[in-house]
């Protein structure tokens, strides 16, 4: 077995309101970030997990997702990274 | 009859639902502890308002995985009645035994208030005392209320009569759809496919005298009583 850091981006799903994301978007405008044209707002999550290797490692934490990390209904999530610690 | 309320870490609307059962209704109350797996020969679930879990990852995500919550989605499964308020409608969502998820507020802003809803199908378990069409005041108080479905979902409920209740009375026309926190088509409870399980997010346990400011909440409990109990 080995341990392996997996990062994982959860972030709304296209289409779906995205109020808070909207908001930082006006606060950049604010700040003079006039060419912002969109923010998401998501969430980042490590996941430390022992391995046979790097397939297994993803292949699991992919799992997570789908069960629990992010909302089926409402959510798109991505493997970000898969480092080996 | 007997109501079997759970209490999940951070539940606090718990006693508020076993004072409706027991005071306003009439009929008996127990506790189910989320870390057993007893559902103590109640008649009815209530899955309570709250922030179980301290609503970590997403609201109910946690709670959904709870060791009561297995037996309460083979009590659902078997046609066992459900009512998940406010948080419980988060939970019942995320365990699947609802279609559609509660997402943050619109105005991104924890609401607090009073609101009335249209009841739009009185042929359900949960609403049979009521009048179609009837409107009601009922409390609501959430941050993450607005429900969010896909537009064939959304479609398919409405199609199916599965649309409990709509917040209406906006400033402008009493019976205008109005949603306090951005939901879809202002809809503020549904009922899943078989009729046994009821999500709402406001709070019909809060209102269930006059000295609350409103007893129009005791329709669904008496309602779960004459069908159950029938």
């Amino acid at each position: 077995m080995n341990r392996y850091r997996v990062a994982v981006h959860i972030t709304p799903r296209r289409g779906i309101l995205d109020p808070q994301g909207r908001t930082v978007a006006d606060a950049l405008h604010t700040l003079g970030f006039a060419a912002v044209r969109d923010v998401h707002v998501g969430r980042h999550i490590i996941v430390d997990v022992d391995a046979a290797d790097r397939g297994a490692a993803e292949r699991s934490t992919r799992e997570m997702c789908e069960r629990l990390l992010a909302n089926p209904v409402t959510e798109d999530f991505e493997i970000a990274s898969v480092e080996a610690s | 009859m007997k109501f079997g309320i759970v209490t999940f870490p951070a539940s606090n609307c718990d006693y508020d639902a076993y004072q409706a059962v027991v005071e306003g209704l009439g009929e008996d109350a127990v506790f189910l502890w989320h870390k057993e797996h007893d559902l103590k020969q109640s008649d009815v679930i209530i899955l309570p308002g709250g922030f179980s879990y301290g609503d970590y990852l997403r609201a109910g995500a946690i709670a959904r995985f709870s060791p009561v919550m297995q037996d309460v989605i083979a009590f659902a499964k078997r046609g066992g009645p459900v009512l998940g308020i406010c948080n419980g409608f988060q939970i019942a969502c995320e365990a699947g035994l609802l279609p559609g998820a509660l997402l943050r507020n619109a105005s991104l802003k924890f609401v607090c208030e009073t609101v009335q809803l249209r009841v739009e199908n009185s042929d359900t378990l949960f609403t049979n005392r009521y009048e179609r069409g009837a409107i009601i005041r009922v409390p609501i108080a959430h941050g993450d209320g607005r429900y969010t479905a896909s537009d064939e979902t959304l479609d398919r409920l409405e199609q199916e009569g599965r649309v409990a209740f709509r917040y209406v009375g906006g400033p402008a026309d009493a019976d205008e759809w109005w949603s306090p926190n951005g939901s879809m088509r202002a809809i503020g409870g549904v009922v899943n496919e078989a009729g046994n399980v009821l999500g709402l997010m406001p709070h019909p346990e809060r209102a269930v005298d006059p000295l609350l400011g409103s007893a129009d909440g005791l329709g669904v409990f008496e309602s779960m009583l004459a069908r159950v109990a029938a």
